[in-house]
């Protein structure tokens, strides 16, 4: 096995999107990749060790932590970033943040007033997409259960319970309609 | 610093006999955190993730005329915590789900793997004593000498060391569905997101009228007592079912733990651990011993 060390270069699938990843370090998460090498900072850095959530990102559809996948085995699997989530065009340098390239669960954060220093807010909106598109109509133990490994210092989190069944609310009734 | 992502179970083994200094990488929940504080530097890898063979799960029936009608669950050793949790799994193996639903949060349990669990073989692993309790075996591949399968209680061999030799690869883990309750107890400083400050795994095995019990966290691998277990078998209403004496659910848990070798740490205390496993065995014994509703 060679021990001299080459910059990896690799591509990623991000949001739809084939990325060339250049010059990423050796051992690089995901999350360093996404937000130094991509440009997609939307993913938050804290923890560094899956305690908090902030860089929760959808991996072939599962949701995990970008701080925990190594970028270099995430090569040929489908990435989606909290920038991706929105209707395309959403990515930073778009139109971005009018509001109709918000999501029903980034709208409803800012109304239900879940989104304090922000920082926490993509992980969470990540993880309740995550948990609607699995479980239409969560109970509230669902609800924190799944809310569960995402870190808010600032809402008490009471807000951010507001916003998820304000969402379930919308989509329910539209769905009736 | 080589990342290897094959398709394969052989090209896999290929690679671990060619290398066996490769690092093994399946959820990445324990690596990943060691790469990320710089208390590793990179490292050769293999990941997993493309082997999809090792995410499966599947029942063996007992053999015919085994005298036993004990079903085997044989999970791939990169099923998830999230896939132990669903609900025939959990109908299955009761206490494994409940000690999956213990790990983490969503995304660790969606990354975190069983196979992860044993080889990382910390004394805090939340599946191990269920493992144990449970006298589940593991399965070792390797390109050179094919598979062996040992008892996970001899595979794990002390914190953070097991039996695996270099160039094998964990690839399953059989565990006998045992007729009978069974029970996972955690202590922790919250519900969510936390190592174990002790935990507890009891096994009701009523075809062969057996106790099995495991206490985790309390020393450097699951210990098991069997005198206590015997010890309790003796004094329990196996016909009838009744429930257990005051006397014996209070005598197993202090025999449990006095049987636990826990230690001093940042997370608890020993004398505090040792209480609490006895606290532990006696409430797993008298929920395991309640009868079906």
């Amino acid at each position: 096995m060679s021990t001299e060390t080459v910059e990896p270069t690799y591509e990623l699938t991000v949001n739809g999107v084939v990325r060339p990843v250049a010059g990423a370090h050796q051992g690089d998460s995901l999350l360093h990749v996404l937000r130094d090498r991509l440009g997609l900072p939307g993913a938050k850095n804290a923890c560094e060790q899956g305690e908090c959530g902030s860089c929760s990102v959808l991996v072939d559809g599962v949701l995990v932590c970008a701080c925990l996948e190594l970028a270099e085995a995430a090569v040929g699997c489908a990435i989606t970033t909290v920038e991706g989530l929105a209707p395309a065009g959403a990515e930073p340098g778009d139109a971005a943040l009018a509001s109709d390239v918000l999501t029903d669960v980034q709208q409803a954060m800012v109304e239900a007033g879940g989104v304090q220093c922000g920082f926490c807010t993509p992980g969470f909106v990540v993880a309740i997409h995550d948990l609607l598109d699995r479980v239409p109509e969560p109970s509230p133990l669902d609800v924190r259960e799944a809310l569960a490994g995402n870190l808010c210092r600032c809402t008490g989190y009471g807000r951010i319970l507001a916003a998820v069944d304000q969402v379930v609310a919308v989509r329910s009734r539209s769905n009736g309609d | 610093m080589t990342v290897l992502v094959p398709d394969r179970l052989d090209d896999a083994l290929a690679a671990l006999d060619s290398d066996p200094a490769l690092t093994v990488l399946a959820g990445g929940t324990d690596l990943m955190v060691e790469l990320n504080y710089g208390r590793r530097r990179p490292i050769d890898v293999l990941s997993l993730r493309r082997l999809a063979a090792l995410r499966d799960w599947h029942v063996e029936r007992s053999a015919a005329g085994a005298g036993t009608r004990e079903d085997t669950v044989v999970l791939g050793a990169a099923v998830t915590y999230t896939t132990l949790l669903g609900d025939e799994l959990a109908r299955l193996l009761p206490a494994l789900a409940q000690a999956a639903r213990t790990v983490g949060s969503p995304q660790i349990r969606n990354a975190g793997t069983i196979g992860g669990n044993l080889v990382t073989g910390s004394p805090a692993g939340d599946t191990l004593p269920v493992l144990v309790a449970q006298e589940a075996t593991v399965e070792l591949a390797s390109a050179r000498n094919g598979l062996r399968r040992l008892p996970v209680s001899d595979f794990l061999t002390g914190p953070k060391q097991t039996a695996r030799r270099p160039d094998e690869l964990l690839v399953a883990v059989r565990i006998p569905v045992r007729p009978g309750r069974s029970e996972f107890l955690k202590i922790g400083v919250r519900n969510a997101m936390v190592i174990a400050v002790a935990n507890c795994a009891l096994v009701v095995d009523r075809e062969r009228r057996a106790l099995r019990c495991a206490l985790g966290s309390v020393g450097p691998v699951p210990i098991r007592d069997p005198a206590a277990e015997l010890w309790a078998t003796t004094r329990l209403d196996w016909d009838g079912h009744a429930a257990p004496h005051p006397s014996v659910v209070e005598g197993f848990g202090r025999r449990m733990a006095a049987a636990s070798r826990p230690i001093d740490d940042h997370r608890a205390t020993a004398a505090y651990r040792r209480h609490a496993v006895g606290v532990m065995a006696r409430r797993a014994l008298e929920r395991a011993w309640r009868p079906a509703a």
